[in-house]
């Protein structure tokens, strides 16, 4: 049972992550590697906030800030300097190191005993991770229903038809520059929050906690398509996003409780990933259709 | 006289200019357009044409010259501002819509054409629903049911279709068609032409059209110019253009 509740917790709070690259890499079409510098940004911006005195709430907001502005640097370095987007990202990527470092003035730095989103006065109460859970799921509620809006909107709909047909928006007066620069301030706002809150709920940053975190932020979004195939609404795919994320986390937790190192965990998510990948293809590949469904071949 | 809604004047574009591979795409080029004309543009491989459609839309810059939409310079607006003045249609169906959007998506972004996006609700209300299935029912091929779905899996027909409702929704100065029936085949096409010249007709629209068809270019417009090696080769107008026969345009082409 603590099992399930942990995983749903943390399922919860990484769902930013997914949630910030959808931005990104589904809508927007390119794989943004700022991510893996604004993860720990957030992270590092947030503890040391916090253990310096601030709010929580505004150290979190404050890294969500801190992040938009990585997501500045890499979106100018794309639209304005004509630096391919592997690359722009990467610059900033390791450029942000660096600043990570020099926020917590050490590699790593502890939360002990302060007070974080997750230990307020009427959390501290709740049974063992069912803070996390609860402040996750307004979260996510928040987050999902406030992109869901953005999108809707007669910008969101410009930002969609950027990376959808970059020259019919073109045409249709749409600023491409600005809207691929206004995507990823967003996207990685969002993961830049993300990290604060996995910082917050594990009571530290450390500033390696970003390595392979883009393959974690997709395998969200790709098992929440694999399990929900069928065509849903953009607001709807959001949720699979959130829920994709959960799921993630349980097959994590799971294979944690059976006894895996957790050194071997990066491993372990490229191929959980890369399984959800190659989804489709073995489908075909090996019949699973006919053979689940009792399906005769014509 | 009014005043014309285009002027190029000495328009001129030179690529790698300073090097020597200097080449001259457009050479000197003035054009005087009123309001209403339909002109369709001829023009080998390598006229010009699409370069001074580029021009026009301020998706290149001119080397040298001016160029004034009604009476308003823009030589120096780039291409994002001049939408609120000009539309285009471009030749490949793939180009036109976002395929990932529905056709009613599309329409609502066409409707805000050069005009700020705004953080509001786009407002997809039944009333506007309906209004656009109107509108794209006089296309006539089966469009209006299907404005639900992606413009991806509709037939490169339908979305030639909607390209140009969607380049006409809100009414532009100049409207280009950039051999927006080429990548049709002949039945669809000759559909797409049809409905094309009657909305320019009814809607009193400015429209400068790139084509390949020596029929579509006798049959269509009221004015035709013939492009070659960067220069307007021959400007038949009204009366001139109406007797014009394929046979003489052909010999035309054989010239060069």
């Amino acid at each position: 049972m603590s099992i399930i509740v942990s995983a749903v917790g943390q399922g919860l709070i990484w769902a930013m992550l997914g949630l910030g690259l959808y931005l990104s890499f589904r809508i927007l079409n390119f794989p943004d590697m700022t991510v893996e510098g604004t993860f720990p940004l957030g992270a590092a911006v947030a503890v040391t906030g916090i253990s310096t005195g601030m709010n929580p709430v505004v150290a979190s907001l404050l890294a969500a800030g801190v992040g938009a502005l990585a997501g500045l640097v890499t979106g100018l370095l794309y639209t304005k300097g004509q630096i391919p987007i592997l690359l722009a990202g990467i610059l900033t990527m390791t450029a942000v190191y660096s600043v990570n470092l020099r926020t917590m003035g050490q590699a790593n730095r502890s939360l002990l005993g302060a007070k974080t989103i997750f230990n307020g006065s009427l959390l501290k109460h709740l049974p063992e991770n069912f803070p996390t859970v609860a402040v996750g799921l307004v979260i996510a509620v928040v987050m999902v229903s406030a992109l869901a809006y953005f999108l809707q909107t007669e910008l969101g709909q410009a930002f969609i038809a950027t990376g959808d047909n970059p020259k019919m928006a073109q045409a249709m007066g749409i600023n491409t520059h600005n809207m691929t620069i206004l995507g990823l301030m967003l996207s990685n706002a969002l993961i830049a929050f993300g990290g604060s809150l996995v910082a917050q709920n594990n009571g530290f940053a450390d500033v390696n906690m970003g390595l392979g975190i883009i393959v974690v932020a997709l395998a969200s979004i790709i098992i929440g398509e694999v399990v929900f195939v069928e065509d849903v609404t953009l607001t709807e795919r959001l949720i699979t996003v959130v829920i994709g994320s959960i799921l993630y986390r349980f097959v994590l937790v799971l294979v944690l409780a059976l006894g895996l190192n957790a050194n071997d965990l990066n491993l372990f998510s490229a191929i959980i990933l890369g399984l959800a990948l190659l989804l489709p293809k073995l489908r075909q590949f090996f019949h699973f259709d006919r053979i689940l469904l009792g399906r005769r071949a014509d | 006289m009014t005043e014309p809604i285009l002027e190029l004047i000495d328009a001129t574009v030179i690529v790698n200019q300073n090097t020597p591979d200097a080449k001259i795409i457009l050479q000197g080029v003035n054009l005087t357009i009123q309001p209403g004309e339909f002109i369709t543009l001829l023009g080998s491989n390598g006229a010009g044409k699409s370069t001074l459609f580029n021009v026009i839309a301020g998706t290149l810059p001119l080397s040298s010259g001016q160029i004034k939409i009604a009476g308003q310079d823009v030589t120096q607006m780039g291409a994002t501002q001049r939408t609120k003045l000009l539309a285009r249609v471009f030749q490949d169906p793939k180009v036109g819509t976002s395929p990932r959007m529905t056709g009613a998506e599309n329409l609502l972004l066409a409707e805000r054409r050069g005009q700020r996006r705004r953080l509001l609700n786009r407002r997809l209300t039944a009333e506007k629903q309906a209004h656009f299935v109107n509108l794209v029912n006089r296309m006539g091929n089966g469009l209006g049911t299907r404005l639900d779905m992606p413009t991806g899996a509709l037939s490169g027909g339908q979305r030639q279709a909607l390209s140009f409702v969607m380049a006409t929704l809100s009414r532009p100065e100049i409207l280009l068609l950039d051999e927006h029936t080429a990548a049709l085949d002949p039945k669809t096409s000759q559909q797409l032409m049809r409905v094309t010249d009657e909305q320019v007709r009814e809607q009193h629209l400015t429209a400068l059209m790139i084509t390949h068809n020596l029929d579509d270019a006798l049959r269509y417009g009221n004015r035709l110019l013939i492009l070659h090696a960067g220069q307007i080769q021959a400007d038949y107008n009204g009366d001139e253009k109406s007797q014009l026969t394929r046979n003489q345009l052909l010999d035309y082409f054989e010239q060069y």
